[in-house]
């Protein structure tokens, strides 16, 4: 079987604040149609290391292709095109509080593409019934829910067709069954339309049920621990911490059952 | 101990030195992406967000109509009641109106009206990009592509450039008949005198100085509430924090900027 295209491409990648490098010496890829997740305890720069895969700051040192283009080395159209090919959802949905879910939606549409308002309109409204939120689409992010909120998050997110989709927690917050419902969302964006999809996540429920891949993140040695399947990794990993992350309690039964229909 | 005491002196002077100065660069890269957003703008109007302007328009202009007349009607009414009653010790009373509009249009006016909007706007804009910063709505704008500050920025200060002036105009309007109550009760001069005193006084220039004026006022309150906003802290201290001082930094550059002003103007004649 033909392995997919690499979407990202991290060569010895320093991220940090200040000159001060929070994580060293980062090398790793994400493929199509894979779903990757990054994993570590508070604090070790899990959202440090996202917030520089979206190009949100410059890394102090390294590399970040997506899609073969540098990230960092691109400005202007360049860039801007290139962000356009991906996705990305908040941990608080990062709404648009003065504008309806539908405005929120529509908002990459209008600025990025030529169509008339009625299509933009039909085409956000498509997405907004994919997440199950077409009945409220008139409705301000402060009049729905937490869940809703991280939904209507990620029909924006999905409204271009992005090719990479990034979360920054998408559980967290939520309770257990409508996090698995986000989950199995997810699942189902991945399948559908093949993109990669990278997030960042403390629930093993997700980790479990729908990441193909993690990297596991460590403060002490600030860089990669380890990498692989964490369901391999759960019970035969070398790494003391990686076995005690992955095998916390609360697994519930309706998720070891979600795994194994997703298999 | 003395050694270290310089140790720390000296690190304390150049780490403020150093923040100063990345402060003054971030503030020019911002006014840098301002003059940008404004171009790009301009090149194609299209990308801005008229609904935007609107709703600025409307809280920054209509929605101050009524605390501009009130302040102003006060301030015109209690300008006259004082000069009114040193005047009277000399027979001159009657220059209470040429007083009155001369002071109010040139400088008190648009002055008056640009504290009020420093107050009411510029800490509303940088409260809600602070807010908006915390909530992480700034990263999503910036990973959609979109550039914040033609996003956020320039409905605001067109907003503004277009309401200031206008409230002044108001503000002017009604500070002139605080001046006239005043007159009326307390020195029991007749309207029409002192309308017509007025309208003497009234020549266009000083008009239009006056009402220029908060045009440049309105672009600085704007700058300073939004960069304030985007240089916020992420969490509930910082927003507070950047919104008090949009406030004292926006009410600072209007004094300084109309004290610039005044100087100019008198050297050109006016």
């Amino acid at each position: 079987m033909e392995t997919p295209e690499k979407v990202i491409e991290v060569t010895g990648l320093a991220v940090g604040y200040g000159g001060r490098a929070i994580l060293e010496d980062m090398n790793f890829e994400v493929r199509r149609g894979e779903i990757f997740g990054i994993l570590g305890g508070s604090g070790c720069g899990k959202s440090t290391l996202l917030k520089h895969l979206i190009g949100l700051y410059r890394p102090l040192s390294g590399d970040i292709r997506i899609f073969g283009e540098a990230l960092n080395g691109s400005g202007g159209k360049a860039r801007r095109n290139l962000m356009r090919r991906f996705g990305v959802t908040y941990q608080g949905g990062a709404l648009f509080g003065s504008m309806t879910l539908l405005e929120n939606v529509m908002l990459p549409l209008e600025e990025f593409t030529a169509l008339s308002a009625a299509e933009r309109a039909e085409k956000a409204m498509a997405k907004l019934g994919m997440v199950g939120l077409t009945d409220f689409a008139d409705y301000l992010p402060a009049e729905i829910s937490g869940g809703m909120t991280k939904r209507a998050g990620l029909a924006r997110a999905l409204v271009l067709d992005p090719e990479l989709l990034f979360f920054d927690e998408p559980s967290a917050g939520l309770d257990p069954i409508t996090s698995a419902g986000l989950d199995k969302l997810i699942l189902n964006l991945r399948d559908q339309s093949r993109a990669a999809i990278v997030m960042v996540t403390h629930e093993l429920e997700s980790i479990f049920s729908i990441v193909d891949r993690v990297i596991v993140l460590d403060r002490g040695t600030r860089g990669i621990i380890e990498t692989g399947d964490p369901r391999v990794m759960r019970s035969h990993s070398g790494n003391d911490f990686v076995r005690e992350f992955l095998n916390r309690d609360g697994m519930t039964r309706e998720h070891y059952e979600y795994h194994g229909e997703k298999e | 101990m003395v050694r270290n005491k310089v140790k720390d002196f000296v690190t304390g002077v150049g780490r403020g030195t150093y923040d100063e100065v990345s402060g003054a660069v971030n503030r020019i890269g911002f006014v840098g992406d301002v003059v940008s957003a404004v171009a790009e703008v301009v090149v194609s109007p299209r990308k801005l967000r008229w609904r935007d302007v609107l709703y600025y328009l409307d809280l920054c202009g209509r929605k101050s109509v009524p605390i501009v007349a009130a302040i102003c009607f006060l301030m015109g009414a209690i300008v006259a009641f004082q000069s009114a009653f040193q005047m009277r010790k000399y027979g001159a009373e009657l220059y209470v109106a040429d007083l009155l509009a001369f002071s109010l249009l040139k400088e008190l006016g648009p002055l008056m009206v640009a504290v009020i909007a420093t107050g009411r706007a510029g800490s509303s804009f940088a409260a809600e990009i602070g807010t908006m910063k915390v909530d992480e709505e700034i990263n999503a704008l910036e990973t959609m592509g979109i550039k914040p500050v033609r996003f956020l920025v320039i409905p605001k200060l067109l907003a503004m450039m277009v309401s200031l002036p206008l409230l002044t105009v108001i503000g002017d309007v009604v500070g002139i008949l605080g001046g006239l109550t005043v007159a009326q009760v307390y020195l029991g001069m007749p309207a029409s005198t002192y309308m017509a005193r007025t309208i003497d006084v009234l020549v266009p220039s000083v008009f239009c100085m006056g009402v220029l004026k908060t045009v440049f006022f309105a672009i600085c309150i704007t700058l300073i509430g939004c960069h304030c906003g985007f240089a916020a802290g992420t969490d509930a201290q910082g927003v507070g924090r950047a919104t008090t001082r949009a406030v004292v930094s926006g009410i600072f550059a209007v004094v300084l900027g109309d004290a610039v002003l005044t100087l100019i103007y008198m050297a050109w004649g006016y």
